[in-house]
């Protein structure tokens, strides 16, 4: 399955995704440069992303720790996520997210 | 010397800026700093610890406490927080000293060959050996990515208080929803001409009592709650005259002020570390696997931010290397002395230095 990611750079990866893998590992995976810093552990808030509008009704909701977590990110909008908590499955193939502008 | 008076858990803080004389210095007071100290003190070695965190135990206390680790061999779960105080529980015995709230800096070689460590709020320690364990790098206030952000920091734009005096009668915005945003509109309230904190949603994961005292104050009219984000700056030649807020429904709309202070939690930067002259791939640090020591002798790099064939960034790796670094950090500090290697299990000598027999 395919994830498709955007860099704040506006460059575009076609990325070859696993099911079970987190957005964020993929992305690592591929080296395209993306922080988070935590590893995965929702303790961070640097894999911060925008998720592409026709694809947000297929995601599990944020939950309470995510939305917390998100207070830590920057320019938060009603599609940002943080990567490490969307797991890859088949109905997500072709996911499109764009990575946030990373912090200094 | 005194005991951490803050914590229960009782340990050693540097008093006065030294310089003070060690046999290693170690740089990060994370999972594997702290367990390098064990294994350096059970060689007779002493340690000094620098860490820019207020408390041990880095990534473990500063990232995730409270989250669960199932991978240290024979404690099947722990959190972060468990682990640091098992860990000062278990290096105790060796009394290690702490300089906390500080990054080290500056490292040059004296004419003897001691190395000797600055900080960046200038206390000075002498060593034979150092060793780098400073994980991701120092925690440092995240910098928000707004356009031109920088050429306000250190006159309008602000990530810590220094002097609380600097804010006086001044137009302050406040950002974040955390303790830090909190605990500043709060302390800062009484002095600024005024005080505005931003965030993005109407409620904060800041201390309960803090949000209370918070709104009580909007309800008196005495600060402003802005829920909304920050899209832009106003101002010139460093000096801030306004912010620019948004929000879905009212679009942008900007708000006058002097100073801003953005509390967006933490980031780990690499600093000044990187200018110690080691070689480095990646903001790493490459080692050998027998020493774990840096391109340069009496230089040692351990836990996540040394880097050799293999690597895996795993606590347990560290704790590895902590070990074999040790037995080459004490033929540095002794390099005379013949070093016998014993096991805690059966050694009367390694049982006095723990305090069990």
């Amino acid at each position: 399955m395919i994830l498709n990611v955007t860099t704040p750079d506006g460059e575009s990866h076609a990325l070859e995704a696993l099911e079970g893998w987190r957005v964020m590992e993929v992305i690592r995976d591929w080296g395209v440069p993306i922080l988070a810093e935590c590893g995965g552990a929702c303790a961070c808030a640097t894999c911060h992303v925008y998720v592409d509008e026709a694809w947000l009704d297929r995601l599990p909701p944020r939950s309470e720790e995510e939305e917390e977590k998100l207070d830590e990110a920057f320019d938060v909008r009603d599609n940002s996520r943080l990567s490490c908590q969307i797991l890859m499955r088949d109905d997500l193939d072709g996911l499109h997210v764009t990575i946030a502008p990373l912090p200094r | 010397m005194s005991p951490d008076a803050a914590s229960d858990k009782s340990f050693t803080v540097a008093e006065g800026s030294g310089p003070h004389a060690t046999d290693v210095t170690i740089i990060g007071a994370g999972p594997c700093g702290l367990f390098a100290v064990f294994e350096l003190g059970l060689l007779d070695l002493k340690c000094h610890l620098v860490d820019i965190l207020d408390r041990p135990g880095g990534q473990c206390a500063e990232l995730y406490p409270e989250k669960p680790i199932y991978d240290i061999p024979a404690v099947p779960i722990c959190t972060g927080q468990e682990l640091t105080d098992r860990l000062m529980e278990q290096i105790a015995p060796f009394d290690p000293v702490f300089h906390l709230n500080q990054m080290a800096e500056k490292l040059e070689k004296l004419e003897d060959g001691t190395w000797r460590l600055t900080t960046d709020t200038g206390t000075v320690i002498d060593s034979k050996v150092i060793v780098i364990a400073a994980g991701g790098g120092s925690f440092v206030p995240k910098k928000p990515p707004i356009p031109g952000i920088d050429a306000f920091e250190g006159t309008s734009v602000f990530y810590a208080v220094r002097k609380m005096e600097q804010f006086r009668g001044k137009r302050l915005i406040i950002a974040g929803g955390g303790d830090s945003a909190l605990d500043w509109t709060l302390n800062l309230q009484p002095l600024a001409e005024s005080v505005t904190l931003v965030h993005r949603r109407d409620e904060f994961r800041a201390a309960p009592d803090s949000v209370n005292k918070m709104r009580a104050l909007v309800a008196e009219r005495k600060m402003t709650l802005e829920i909304a984000q920050i899209s832009g700056l106003q101002g010139e030649d460093g000096q801030l005259t306004g912010v620019v807020f948004k929000d879905k429904e009212r679009g942008e709309w900007s708000m006058p002020c002097d100073m801003l202070l953005p509390f967006y939690g933490l980031t780990m930067k690499l600093g000044p570390v990187a200018e110690f002259g080691l070689n480095l791939e990646q903001n790493l640090i490459p080692v050998d696997t027998e020493k774990f020591e840096t391109s340069t002798p009496g230089i040692f790099a351990i836990g996540d931010i040394n880097t050799y064939r293999g690597k895996l960034k795993l606590i347990l790796s560290g704790f590895h290397e902590a070990a074999l670094m040790s037995q080459a950090a004490v033929r540095i500090v002794h390099p005379d002395k013949k070093i016998r290697f014993q096991y805690t299990t059966s050694s009367t000598d390694l049982q006095q230095k723990l305090g069990v027999a």
